[in-house]
């Protein structure tokens, strides 16, 4: 699999036009500053976090007890539960229930589970019609593209994207880019497929280990329309979804929409625990797919703490810049740098570097994950399977012995001085050559350093 | 495909040496809070609009004035009847017509402006999706504080479905301007009334 | 107290003025500073890419310089929250860990050890804009995190304001990442120049004439920025405000 090269991604998000990528930015950091303001108004917030934090850290060091008691209350409910070890067992599941059910049209609420398995792509190409009904999830259906925010996944296209994708795609008037109309449109688009519908898939936000329930969170109600009207409804659970009992959800639930859109809650909160009527089945596909192998990672087994808000993506600066289809990845900004790797070292080995380590991930992370300092390890780690620059590591393995040897490094610096003095503008702004001097002017090299002028100004005096 | 034996053993596999307790969760109640007042706030904050009412007449009236193209309502409580009935309902989808939908609450969240609703108070559970409108019934004695007490009062045993519900559908997905009735109701009222035994 | 000073290497080479400034300065206020001339670089660049194993030799010689001393002092957060918090390319002994302990950024040494109250030999008319940088915000803590449920404070702020003649103009986003970086300005050129233009702007739209910082490393990007745009800004460390010059 070839890289995902991040940087050159998003410089061309960057550069696509003046509109898109400010655009971006100047939303989610609304999305940010309506996290702050609501976060304000509860005073106990940051305790909140460390005991949000808390309950995920018990469940994940005993994950195997509570997996067994979500099954067994799931099972007692009666859910039909599943298991699957990674994406191929997990797609392969979902068709053979929908096979069996002769369920060919099918609607489905987000699921960020659904995405990194490709489910998508592998029940099309078998046939079965399905319909993303989140509209973000079904503006990216509609363009071919991913998802590139959890919670916003449109959120890099404009309104007149929008427009225009519609036009082409469901037949609204090409010049209606009012997007009160555009949702309307959609909404009479989506009606009558939610009533055809032969089954319905959703995800879940938590899954309950007391009570076999699992709590799927919708600002839409896409989620409930898809539970609600068909026979059948399949969801796929990651493992890492379960807390210990339903208390824990007073914590989550307040934490999860303010940190993600400064909303108090998201407009529904629904929990399923088992079939709705007689002649109605509900199924659960728990899925591991390298959950259980991150959680054997010292340095890396927090991240399965995460409950999806991008409250981390909204605060990152760098993905505001990007965009989030140049991570190439399901999960992109902060969370996806420390979570793609785990399921392609090579393929997203760039991504850690594609931070400016700022840090302010870790301090919005509503169960306090060590976001930046995960990078950090990351970056380490590429390091050590060579999976990072190559060129940046020759560089730093020559200035390495200058930096080690006080003699070589003042010869170094007057080097420095002469160099910039005799280089040739050109040579220095070549874009290539120099990427500081792309859109930057470069620095003075001092003749006289502060060391000479110690030296002269206080030793020899 | 994989078991249930398979999947704890990978897990047993990788589970972090270092265990960590389960901690106390506190309810953060405060006292003398006026919970009626921080209830219809909060829901004014998602759109919800909130009246005090003395009968199920005085209710359909406002809804009258507030929505006078209705012309199928569908209702789950017998207090209010609507014209098409509930009962007679063979499956879900046939609520689709549906422009208002009627239903009491079984209690009310004031930190959020929340209401909850199981399948015993919506009969059908589609009547809270595929109605354009919802009109709802709350006991303002039943209103509590926030979502650690909700949660302590919700008996998980009695239903295999529950949602709170705050304020109508609404989705900011296209350029972040935020629109109400996405898929879900365009709007919702709420009534506080005693429930008439 | 004996003051081990911590020059960083673009420091001494590129910014001599603000070494002085900062040795003139801990010398008015009465400390015995002592400048180790073997001193080159922390390992920042080495550690902050992940290559532990070209940042030991750096973090090696810097604990052989500093190990001495009460305190080490440097003006630079970004520097010194890479000795602080991620020295660990080396053997932790108790020589290192003293040296970690007690490295001090230069706002925080003031503000924290010295507890200097007044600065009665400067003077700085400028409407100026803080920057501090995103290793002394959320690493050394000498800001309050706009993140965090936490009264605010500003220790880089409380200090200029003990300056006659300064004004502070709070810009849009004050914590909000210029885009430096480290190696990340050239490895990402795109995003971290967009970064640091969108800074710039910020401080344009506040009509700001002055930057003042306790990290020179965020400045050099950001006047670098400010230069190609002719943008009528000046970017000077907080040493030399506090000092009075040079500048």
């Amino acid at each position: 699999m070839s890289k995902v090269k991040v940087d050159q991604n998003a410089a061309d998000f960057i550069y696509m036009d003046d509109i898109h990528q400010p655009t971006h930015d100047k939303n989610l950091w609304n999305a940010r500053m309506k996290r702050d303001t609501a976060a304000s108004g509860i005073p106990e917030w940051e305790q909140m976090r460390d005991l949000a934090s808390q309950i995920k850290e018990h469940t994940l060091t005993h994950l195997d007890h509570y997996v067994q008691q979500f099954v067994t209350e799931a099972t007692k409910r009666g859910v039909t539960v599943h298991f699957a070890k990674d994406d191929i067992e997990h797609n392969q599941t979902v068709y053979d229930i929908l096979k069996s059910h002769h369920a060919t049209k099918i609607v489905k609420s987000k699921s960020m589970l659904q995405e990194e398995c490709d489910m998508g792509a592998f029940l099309e190409a078998r046939g079965i019609e399905l319909i993303e009904t989140d509209l973000g999830e079904r503006i990216q259906q509609l363009s071919g593209e991913m998802p590139s925010h959890i919670v916003m996944p449109a959120i890099h296209k404009t309104t007149a994207d929008v427009a225009e994708l519609f036009a082409r795609t469901i037949g609204t008037d090409p010049n209606e880019d009012d997007p009160k109309q555009l949702t309307e449109a959609m909404r009479n688009n989506a009606r009558p497929k939610f009533l055809e519908a032969h089954a319905g898939l959703t995800g879940a936000n938590f899954a309950i280990a007391e009570t076999g329930a699992f709590v799927v969170c919708t600002n839409e109600g896409n989620a409930d329309l898809t539970a609600s009207i068909p026979p059948l409804h399949i969801a796929s659970i990651g493992i890492e979804k379960i807390l210990p009992k339903t208390k824990d959800l007073g914590l989550f639930i307040r934490l999860l929409s303010r940190s993600a859109l400064g909303t108090p809650a998201t407009r529904y909160t629904s929990h399923f625990m088992g079939p709705r009527e007689s002649g109605t089945e509900m199924h659960i596909v728990l899925t591991d797919n390298g959950r259980s192998r991150r959680l054997g990672m010292e340095d890396f087994w927090r991240s399965l703490k995460c409950i999806r808000c991008g409250a981390c993506m909204n605060t990152c600066p760098v993905y505001r810049r990007s965009g989030g289809l140049a991570y190439g990845a399901t999960y992109s900004g902060p969370i996806g740098i420390i979570i793609d790797p785990t399921f392609d070292e090579s393929k997203f080995s760039e991504l850690p570097f594609h931070s400016s380590l700022c840090g302010s991930c870790s301090e919005v992370c509503p169960v306090r994950i060590n976001i930046a300092e995960q990078i950090g390890l990351w970056r380490q780690r590429m390091v050590n399977i060579n999976e990072s620059s190559k060129t940046l590591h020759y560089a730093f393995g020559a200035v390495e012995k200058v930096f080690a040897n006080p003699k070589l490094f003042r010869l170094a610096e007057k080097a420095a001085y002469y160099g910039m003095k005799l280089t040739p503008n050109w040579l220095l702004y070549h874009k290539k050559l120099n990427a500081w001097g792309k859109h930057r002017e470069l620095p003075e090299i001092k003749k006289e350093t502060f060391r000479d002028w110690y030296i002269k100004n206080r030793l020899k005096k | 495909m994989s078991s249930l034996e398979e999947l704890l053993a990978a897990i047993r596999q990788n589970l972090p040496a270092q265990k960590v307790d389960y901690p106390e969760i506190p309810t953060y109640e405060k006292q003398g809070a006026n919970l009626k007042d921080k209830f219809i706030v909060n829901l004014g904050l998602s759109g919800g609009e909130s009246y005090d009412v003395g009968s199920i007449d005085e209710a359909k009236e406002i809804m009258q004035q507030k929505l006078p193209d209705t012309r199928v309502t569908c209702s789950a409580t017998s207090e209010w009847e609507g014209s098409k009935s509930i009962h007679d309902i063979a499956h879900p989808r046939e609520l689709e017509d549906v422009d208002l939908g009627i239903i009491r609450a079984e209690f009310g969240v004031a930190e959020m402006g929340m209401i909850w609703l199981t399948e015993n108070s919506l009969q059908v559970n589609s009547l809270g999706f595929l109605s354009q409108h919802l009109a709802i019934l709350l006991d303002p004695d039943l209103i509590t504080e926030n979502m650690h007490t909700a949660y302590r009062k919700i008996d998980f045993q009695a239903s295999t479905y529950g949602c709170f519900v705050m304020g109508p559908s609404a989705t900011a997905d296209i350029g972040a301007y935020l629109v109400r009735g996405a898929q879900g109701a365009r709007s919702l009222t709420v009534f506080f009334l005693k429930q008439q035994i | 107290m004996r003051v081990g000073l911590f020059i960083p290497c673009y420091i001494d080479a590129i910014y001599p003025e603000v070494g002085i400034a900062t040795l003139e300065l801990l010398e008015r206020l009465g400390v015995d500073v002592v400048v180790p001339l073997n001193q080159t670089c922390c390992g920042q660049p080495m550690g902050n890419e992940g290559d532990q194993k070209n940042a030991a030799s750096s973090e090696q010689l810097f604990c052989d310089n500093f190990e001495n001393f009460d305190y080490i002092v440097g003006p630079a957060g970004s520097c010194v929250k890479h000795v602080r918090m991620h020295f660990d390319a080396i053997p932790q002994t108790k020589k290192v860990e003293h040296v970690r302990k007690n490295t001090y950024e230069l706002v925080e040494f003031l503000t924290d050890i010295l507890q200097v109250k007044e600065f009665p030999w400067a003077t700085y008319n400028h409407k100026v804009a803080v920057h501090n940088s995103c290793s002394a915000i959320r690493g050394l803590h000498i800001q309050s995190r706009s993140e965090w449920q936490e009264p605010y404070f500003n220790k880089t702020e409380d200090l200029l304001s003990k300056v006659e003649g300064v004004t502070i103009e709070r810009i849009t986003r004050p914590d909000e990442c210029c885009g430096f970086g480290g190696t990340f300005c050239v490895t990402d050129e795109a995003v971290s120049v967009k970064m640091g233009q969108d800074k710039v702007a910020d401080y344009m739209q506040h009509e700001v004439t002055c930057i003042v910082s306790p990290d020179m490393s965020c400045l050099m990007h950001q006047e670098g920025i400010a230069k190609r745009q002719k943008a009528p800004l000046k970017f000077v460390h907080i040493a030399q405000v506090l000092n009075n010059g040079p500048f």
